[in-house]
């Protein structure tokens, strides 16, 4: 899928000042990271084509307020269940149809996309940060504090995910908030995983026992010596871990455990369509299809930045 | 490879007990205690209160009641549902086999449609299929599955009446069980249309739960194929003059299925995952929607249990894919000794 041709040498020949042997020029200053990867990135038709719908599910949800046609709770008493515009008996008033309490489907999904992103959003900064607090700390205390998170991890890990979400939300009450919290939890298992083993790499490097030597505490080791060099397999793993939440959120909303009615939330959405299956297909249609292109966008831009950051692991 | 048995079991033994610890935990973590939670929204008296935290145990230290827990749970006693009064066991294992039944016809699903597809699409690296079969399966990797569901049911139930809309036979159908497993059931029990009903019924959550695993299965397969058609020793096949098919199906195949095996280890997580989603929009009576209804209806010895026999048998699939990889790949088993 993310198959783009990575070959250095071509690549700086297009960047300004590339060395060329004889020239009276200075030596080029080297490119920065971020700028080479993007050079990496809008190779990838995929990739750019992902960030593209991720960028205009951002800008609905921000400006949602201007952008739907009604409220998204609001109920057209004379509307129930109407068809989308290009259905027979639909009418430009609901573009998409309404829901069988008359409520705007497109103002509905637009406003929904608030909430996905914020799930998703919310989740992995929730899971990194825990992630790396207890990654580093089992990178760096490999005795017996290290092999207690790490099997901590594996018996999260055990369980799947959706399931211990499922318990978590048995345990809170099931409410949106809740729900966040326990796909965090769930994802904890990975990023500490991903941490600790990019640490344990760097411990292993010089720099860091340069920095020890030097006196560095602690805690300037962990978070300002080390960190910064285990942050690209995170920030991919973040990117690709947006999408698996946002369908796990969706999933937990499906089965009533996550965000309640009437919140436009996508997977709650689908839950109450759920009877409608014979009767009004776009009610059911529209949330998952939703869902489907956000999950599908950032998975398209996580490959290709995974791709982009660390060219080897390219399949 | 005895050894190498020893150090698999050693290491899933705590793993077992960590388990048992959240399990534990989990009844505990919640809000009121077990018997307000048995005796509902009703209330109960003082007295009586007392009377039945001393009967199950919960009055004595915490470390104690675990203690009994471990015993309980290792003579098999995961106790009775607060809703039914069954015994957990019991109820989980008649459900089970409705789950595995479904979990194997979809990784079955599965295999025999994505190595076919991850072959073809490495073969033909770069050209129009392997681009069609990558988007695809990225696709099948983002799908809401319980809403890919949805549209099936609306498809092929509703518009076209090709499969049933949920349940696992018609119920005009009605025998004793003998395995659990509806498709063997039906063959033994002689009547004649009930083993096409029960396939009939099968068709679509099978898709729909095998759908992720499908993904999965064609991505890893076309890479390690990949990997694997690079080798000298293909090269080689090739060189002898063997015939293209040969050299993928035969040399190349056999080496890219390993990491495939493993990756099917790890989808049966995903599979029982996904069974809760497929099992609630099916209606299929199996383990995953009597765990959802035991959420519902606030029955926490079943949660409890659930959990635990689900989590037990998960560590008992890695560990039998564990031992089936190094039977496979005499590298792993002796890189210890």
């Amino acid at each position: 899928m993310t198959d783009i041709a990575t070959e250095p040498e071509i690549h700086n020949a297009d960047v300004p000042g590339a060395e060329i042997p004889g020239a009276d020029r200075p030596v080029r200053r080297p490119v920065h990271p971020a700028i080479e990867v993007w050079h990496h990135f809008r190779k990838n038709w995929g990739a750019v084509g992902g960030l593209v719908i991720i960028v205009l599910v951002i800008f609905v949800a921000i400006f949602a307020d201007v952008v739907a046609p009604h409220s998204p709770i609001e109920q057209f008493r004379d509307a129930f269940l109407t068809p989308p515009v290009w259905a027979e008996g639909g009418t430009s008033k609901f573009l998409l149809g309404t829901d069988d309490v008359g409520r705007d489907m497109l103002s509905r999904l637009i406003y929904g996309a608030r909430f996905s992103l914020f799930i998703g959003l919310l989740v992995v900064v929730l899971s990194l940060g825990g992630g790396i607090v207890l990654g580093l700390t089992a990178g760096f205390f490999p005795g017996i504090i290290g092999d207690l998170i790490l099997r901590l991890m594996d018996i999260m890990l055990a369980v799947p995910s959706l399931l211990l979400a499922i318990v978590i939300v048995a345990i809170l009450g099931p409410s949106l908030t809740n729900a966040v919290m326990a796909v965090a939890i769930v994802y904890l298992p990975h990023f500490t995983r991903v941490c600790r083993a990019a640490v344990i790499t760097e411990l292993t490097k010089e720099y860091v026992t340069a920095s020890r030597v030097a006196g560095a505490r602690l805690m300037r080791l962990m978070f300002k010596t080390v960190l910064p060099n285990c942050m690209a397999p995170l920030i991919v793993l973040a990117t690709l871990n947006v999408s698996s939440a946002i369908l796990d959120a969706a999933a937990l909303g499906f089965l009533g455990l996550g965000a309640q009615p009437p919140t436009p939330e996508w997977g709650s959405m689908l839950a109450d369509a759920q009877e409608f299956v014979k009767r009004a297909w776009w009610v059911v249609t529209f949330p998952g299809l939703a869902v489907l292109i956000t999950v599908l966008a950032f998975n398209l831009a996580g490959d290709g930045l995974r791709d982009a950051l660390d060219p080897r692991l390219k399949q | 490879m005895l050894r190498y048995i020893a150090t698999k079991l050693g290491l899933l033994i705590p793993t077992f007990f960590g388990v048992t610890l959240l399990t534990f935990s989990m009844v505990r973590l919640i809000p009121g205690d077990p018997v307000e939670l048995m005796a509902g929204e009703r209330g109960i008296a003082p007295e009586r209160h007392a009377q039945l935290l001393a009967e199950l145990g919960l009055d004595k230290p915490l470390l104690l009641q675990y203690f009994y827990y471990i015993v309980d749970v290792l003579t098999g006693d995961l106790g009775k549902s607060f809703v039914t009064k069954k015994p957990i066991l019991v109820e989980f294992f008649t459900l089970f086999p409705a789950t595995i039944e479904l979990s194997i016809c979809a990784i079955l699903f599965a295999l025999i449609l994505g190595v076919p597809a991850g072959i073809i699409a490495a073969v033909r690296r770069g050209r129009v299929v392997d681009y069609t079969v990558m988007g695809v399966s990225l696709t099948g990797y983002s799908m809401p599955i319980f809403w890919w569901g949805l549209l099936l049911i609306i498809l092929f139930s509703v518009n076209l009446g090709w499969t049933p809309v949920s349940g696992r036979i018609s119920l005009i159908y009605f025998f004793e069980p003998v395995t659990g497993f509806m498709l063997i059931d039906t063959l033994l029990s002689g009547q004649e249309g009930a083993f096409r009903s029960a396939l009939h019924h099968l068709v679509l959550p099978t898709v729909v739960l095998g759908t992720i695993p499908l993904a999965v299965i064609a991505r890893m397969t076309r890479s390690a194929m990949l990997e694997v058609l690079s080798e000298d020793y293909i090269r080689t096949a090739r060189a002898k003059g063997l015939r293209p098919w040969r050299v993928v199906a035969v040399h190349a195949l056999r080496n890219a299925m390993i990491p495939v095996i493993t990756v099917i280890g790890l989808q049966i997580g995903v599979l029982l995952a996904g069974a809760i989603l497929t099992e609630t929009i099916f209606s299929w009576p199996g383990v995953g929607k009597w765990l959802i209804e035991s959420v519902r209806r606030r029955d926490y010895a079943a949660l409890q249990g659930g959990i635990l026999l689900i989590a037990t048998f998960i560590i008992l699939v890695n560990l039998i894919v564990d031992l089936l990889y190094a039977l496979f790949n005499p590298r792993i088993r002796h890189a210890r000794h």
